[in-house]
């Protein structure tokens, strides 16, 4: 390896003009400020949308769809079962508050560590598989958490969801917050937020995250580098669970309320949606994808109760037309110009 | 004497109960160019699988170094000390050349790691740029990768191979679709690799194969034909019978 004599005309052909620009540059600037601007557009969240409500929503549609972009986006894995997670960090937060009174900062951790359990088991199961199998695989095995609940009504509160929990106060390092004012309780949401973007961000930026570009490049390729596939697959997923997880304890936190829809497949459903929406393997992307579709169900849901029409149709144009969604499109012009 | 890198015994592979692979054995010795070649359909594909490790044989042994590794999984192969390229062009296209060659390096550093930052991992960088100046590709190191041209390519799957610093490299087709010049270069590359590494590969070129081998191996229907110098097999009758007939074509 150590000859230098480059091959003629392998070294010298055709510089083509297609050649990409990835100078350094802005590409690799804005990756390293991309957590602490982040964090600033949600600082100021609140502040520009018409309610808070809907600021608390983004936020936590947000955070799994940032969990779920690390397995779609990033690992190139199609879950449609990611409910699954989200839902199960929900109802464990509510079950540890509700039926073993743990304080709320206990419960967020058990809420995180089952989603993550419940992620190495479904992802061991479902990796198995590929492509539409997997997808299939990892949707019926979130039914099967579905039902689960929906039967497990002593413990869920069945088809009601689980309620009689209440997080009134809360109590970090001294300072009081009162969780019934909705800006106080948004700020708190926004640090856990905080946490798993600045955690994502440092998975990308390992080597690790090398990896599981590697294997959404090219599979067959990473493996014949050396790389076990099965494995780095199971670690995203179940990385990516938890995040969705921790989700559902915010979302379990904010309601008060745990609805059994959290667990449904249309909440798997809106979570592919979201991403796509925002653009599946881009930073960012996840929140303004929750924040579009929101935003859209608002807007349509006031005009007609069939809202969904609209916005699946929308979906369907970013899928023909803008399949970057709508950060990764202006990422890749930010790029080109 | 050179010494016995891969021993392949009686290998044999079954595709329900089609046999592309009928009790093949051969030795490998180490730092020589060996040809695998056959008609369309012979077995030379299934072959390379299972050398690599993407096939499990369904009979037979295969030892490295004198260790058995028959169905070791195919990602531990490049741990061995064997790496492959593949007949249709195999790399990650939407990366630079350079992180094709440097995400490859790095399998053998660290795989699972999640709290140290990947672009502190200097000797990567080293590794790669060490790859890519052997192949010729140094050049175009910010390049994405789809957008070289084909020879390019080809040279960069080969890069990716090499940065493992294999003892056996696979090479199928590396010619494959190129023209004249590219071929040209291509073959002083297997040169050049060739004074420090063991390398197999298959090819059609039969005047390329000619020149640049030690010895050539003929594979029909799944059986090993005949086995020797580039000599022997010009003048072994078999051969000619069902293989260098035909080619006329290709030489």
């Amino acid at each position: 390896m150590s000859d230098i004599n480059p091959i003629s005309s392998l070294a010298s052909a055709e510089r083509t003009p297609t050649t990409i620009p990835i100078a350094g540059g802005s590409r690799l600037q804005l990756a390293k400020w991309r957590v602490p601007l982040s964090i600033l557009a949600l600082c100021l969240l609140p502040w520009l949308l018409p309610s808070k409500a809907l600021a608390v929503n983004v936020l936590i549609y947000g955070v799994v769809c940032v969990g779920y972009n690390l397995l779609f986006g990033y690992t190139g894995l199609l879950s449609f079962g990611h409910a699954a997670f989200f839902g199960t960090g929900a109802y464990v937060t509510g079950i540890a508050i509700v039926h073993f009174g743990l304080p709320w900062y206990a419960a967020v951790f058990f809420g995180v560590i089952c989603g993550g359990l419940l992620a190495l088991v479904i992802g061991a199961l479902s990796i198995r598989t590929r492509g539409i199998y997997f997808s299939m695989v990892t949707l019926a095995l979130a039914q099967l958490v579905y039902y689960v609940a929906l039967q497990a009504s002593n413990w869920t509160g069945g088809e009601n969801g689980l309620r009689g929990f209440t997080v009134r106060k809360i109590n970090i390092f001294g300072a009081h917050i009162n969780f019934l004012d909705p800006i106080q309780k948004y700020y708190v949401l926004m640090a856990f937020a905080a946490l798993a973007l600045w955690f994502v961000s440092r998975i990308l930026n390992s080597p690790f995250g090398a990896v599981i570009e590697a294997i959404r490049e090219n599979e067959t390729r990473a493996r014949a580098c050396g790389y076990n596939i099965e494995r780095a697959k199971l670690l995203s997923f179940t990385l990516s669970g938890m995040i969705c997880a921790l989700a559902g304890t915010l979302s379990a936190m904010h309601l008060a309320i745990v609805p059994l829809d959290s667990l449904h497949y249309q909440t798997s459903g809106m979570i592919v949606m979201m991403t796509l929406l925002g653009g599946a393997g881009s930073f960012f992307g996840p929140f303004i994808g929750a924040l579009v579709f929101l935003l859209m169900e608002d807007v349509f849901s006031i005009w007609t109760s069939h809202w969904q029409i609209i916005v699946g149709s929308v979906f369907i144009l970013f899928v023909l037309f803008l399949p970057k969604g709508i950060w990764g499109t202006l990422l890749a012009w930010r790029m080109r110009k | 004497m050179s010494q016995v890198l891969l021993s392949v015994e009686n290998v044999g592979r079954t595709f329900g109960g089609f046999k592309a692979l009928d009790g093949v054995t051969a030795d490998f010795e180490q730092n020589k160019v060996t040809a695998v070649i056959g008609p369309n359909g012979a077995g030379k594909s299934t072959f390379f699988n299972v050398l690599s490790g993407v096939l499990a044989p369904s009979s037979g042994r295969i030892s490295y170094k004198g260790r058995n590794i028959t169905g070791t999984p195919q990602h531990r192969f490049t741990h061995l000390g064997i790496a492959r390229s593949y007949q249709i062009t195999n790399i990650f296209p939407l990366l630079t050349v350079h992180e094709n060659v440097r995400v490859a390096a790095q399998a053998l550093r660290t795989r699972y790691n999640i709290w140290s930052h990947r672009d502190r991992l200097k000797e990567l960088d080293e590794k790669a740029d060490a790859a890519l100046n052997a192949v010729g590709l140094h050049g175009r190191r910010h390049d994405v990768a789809k957008f070289l041209a084909h020879g390019q390519q080809r040279a960069l799957e080969i890069a990716v191979a090499l940065v493992a610093d294999p003892r056996l490299l696979l090479l199928d087709e590396p010619t494959a679709g190129m023209g004249p010049e590219e071929t040209k270069d291509m073959v002083a590359l297997i040169e050049r690799l060739a004074a420090e590494r063991t390398i197999l590969l298959v090819e059609h070129k039969m005047k390329m194969i000619l020149g640049l081998s030690d010895r050539i191996l003929v594979l029909h229907h799944g059986k090993l034909i005949a086995d020797g110098s580039p000599q022997q097999i010009q003048s072994d009758p078999e051969v000619r019978r069902v293989y260098l007939g035909q080619s006329h074509g290709y030489a």
